[in-house]
């Protein structure tokens, strides 16, 4: 059971009273885009063995969204932060850091 | 190879089984074969073995990170139908079932295929519709299935409560040429025919890195050496993303974890699987008496191969509703496999961005019945350069929107 902390309402609880949504920081192709682009930010994903930015929203809770960052190999999770931001804060990348020394945070961040 | 037979038990009989061959050899890597198959697994060795079977391509390595079968081959609940909705789902995974009925004879080894029936419940109204649509497009396909009243449901399945309050059925969608097979069996006579045509099946071999130039696949870099190829088959389901990136591409799909669970053996009580898609529950009993139990993915990204145990809690619940016996037994076990998820929820078997790399993944939840099919058109697709079962299934139609739209007809008990 994963432990998740909600930015918004500040309550930290179980999994069960929130629910996943996929890989975080996808940048939006529309019109005017190419095939590629438009295939890329629909369907392909990075699904990292590793860390992962996630969305998740607090849907038994105060409903609102935020992004988590977490491992998919070991279940941890290394924090949460607002879901307004198009990339991992640098106090996000350090926690990770810290845990994982060496990770490449450059060519996964992006 | 010694050929199985009831002559061959008679005489081990006599001389205390001491004649017992290996059922394949331990084999060590060459320096270079025609193909290598990533992932001895169902799919990967079928795979081989109707590339070795169809089309006499037998320098053929299958590598394996860590045992035989030893990933969601050995982790699923062994059901096997081809009641699907779309046409090309039909057309493979029904080639598969067909394949299952003389796989004990083809391949000389106890798959123990039990075409037992499946029954897919309806339990809901938009359930029953859509069951009657699937048992009219199967009609068209060629696959026998028929839709059947609640009476007939609880007359092949009498343990069942048909009466709700909370799910009542309402019907079902019955396959009588469904069912069951042993897992294990089906990955270990695929490796000992392989075997048994000079290919090798080399396990512990984990492969860290692709080889490829100008854009053409060259070879793989293991933790047993490099070894090369002219053509690559990936098969590896949930760790698909991580080869693709080992290769320099990037795959429509997400690594999730599904987990099942058995009771305690207990008398026969029920012949033939159940599928419960709108409490996210599937049930048969296995041959020593286990109830076998299907239940949901956690929805988030996972390689860790266990599933949570609100997830457990949720199934069980909502089975024992409609199999009210089910809350007296103990669970044994519980495990998770990694299953690979698509966007349309169907598979991708197709070339790839790098010349001679074929990829065989995306089986996602439903993976087991289908792999002598899978295997059957791969082969054909890695040999031919395409074949009329995988036309549709190809990377090209995320880009092109011509999805093979399963989700709505299978739910996720797949």
């Amino acid at each position: 059971m994963l432990n998740i902390h909600c930015p918004n309402c500040g309550i930290t609880a179980e999994e069960t009273e929130f629910h996943a949504h996929g890989e975080a920081h996808l940048k939006r192709f529309g019109p005017g885009s190419s095939d590629d682009q438009f295939e890329s930010y629909l369907f392909m994903r990075k699904n990292p063995k590793g860390v992962h930015f996630e969305r998740w929203r607090h849907q038994n809770g105060c409903g609102k969204w935020f992004h988590v960052a977490r491992c998919t190999m070991t279940l941890e999770v290394f924090a949460s932060y607002s879901a307004q931001t198009y990339a991992p804060p640098q106090e996000v990348l350090d926690i990770i850091e810290n845990k994982r020394p060496g990770w490449n945070a450059q060519e996964d961040a992006t | 190879m010694k050929k199985y037979s009831v002559f061959a038990v008679a005489r081990e009989a006599m001389r205390h089984h001491t004649g017992w061959d290996r059922a394949w050899r331990d084999a060590q890597p060459k320096a270079k074969y025609d193909v290598i198959i990533i992932g001895a697994g169902g799919h990967g060795l079928a795979t081989a073995y109707y590339l070795g079977k169809n089309f006499g391509i037998t320098n053929v390595a299958i590598l394996e990170k860590g045992w035989l079968g030893g990933g969601n081959t050995g982790r699923n609940t062994t059901i096997i139908r081809s009641n699907y909705l779309q046409d090309p789902s039909a057309a493979i995974y029904e080639k598969s079932r067909s394949l299952y009925e003389t796989m004990s004879q083809d391949l000389n080894y106890n798959v123990m295929f039990s075409p037992r029936g499946v029954i897919m419940l309806a339990q809901t109204e938009h359930e029953c519709r859509g069951y009657k649509r699937t048992a009219h497009a199967n009609a068209l396909q060629g696959v026998p299935t028929e839709w059947i009243t609640p009476a007939r449901v609880k007359e092949l399945c009498p343990i069942m409560n048909i009466d709700g309050p909370r799910y009542p059925v309402l019907g079902g969608l019955w396959q009588a040429r469904g069912g069951t097979a042993r897992h294990d069996a089906v990955a270990w006579a695929y490796a000992r025919a392989c075997s048994d045509m000079g290919m090798d099946v080399i396990q512990k071999c984990e492969v860290t890195g692709i080889r490829s130039e100008g854009g053409k696949v060259v070879g793989v870099s293991t933790n047993r050496g490099d070894i090369g190829c002219d053509k690559l088959g990936m098969v590896v389901a949930g760790h698909s993303g991580h080869l693709a990136e080992m290769a320099g591409f990037r795959l429509p799909m997400e690594s999730v974890a599904l987990q099942a669970l058995v009771s305690e053996p207990i008398k026969p009580a029920m012949d033939i699987v159940v599928m419960a898609n709108t409490v996210h529950g599937y049930l048969s009993q296995s041959d020593k008496g286990e109830m076998v139990i299907g239940g949901g993915t956690d929805g988030y990204n996972n390689y860790t191969q266990r599933g949570s145990f609100h997830h457990i809690e949720e199934t069980v619940r909502a089975l024992i509703e409609t199999f009210p016996m089910l809350s007296r037994l103990k669970m044994l076990r519980q495990w998770g496999g990694i299953v690979d998820v698509t966007g349309d929820r169907s598979p991708v078997l197709s070339k790839t961005p790098v010349e001679g790399i074929f990829i065989n993944a995306g089986w996602g939840t439903g993976g087991f019945k289908a792999i002598p099919g899978s295997g059957w058109a791969m082969a054909e697709l890695m040999a031919k350069g395409r074949s009329p079962l995988t036309d549709a299934f190809g990377l090209e139609r995320f880009v092109e929107g011509r999805f093979i739209d399963e989700s709505v007809a299978a739910g996720v008990a797949h």
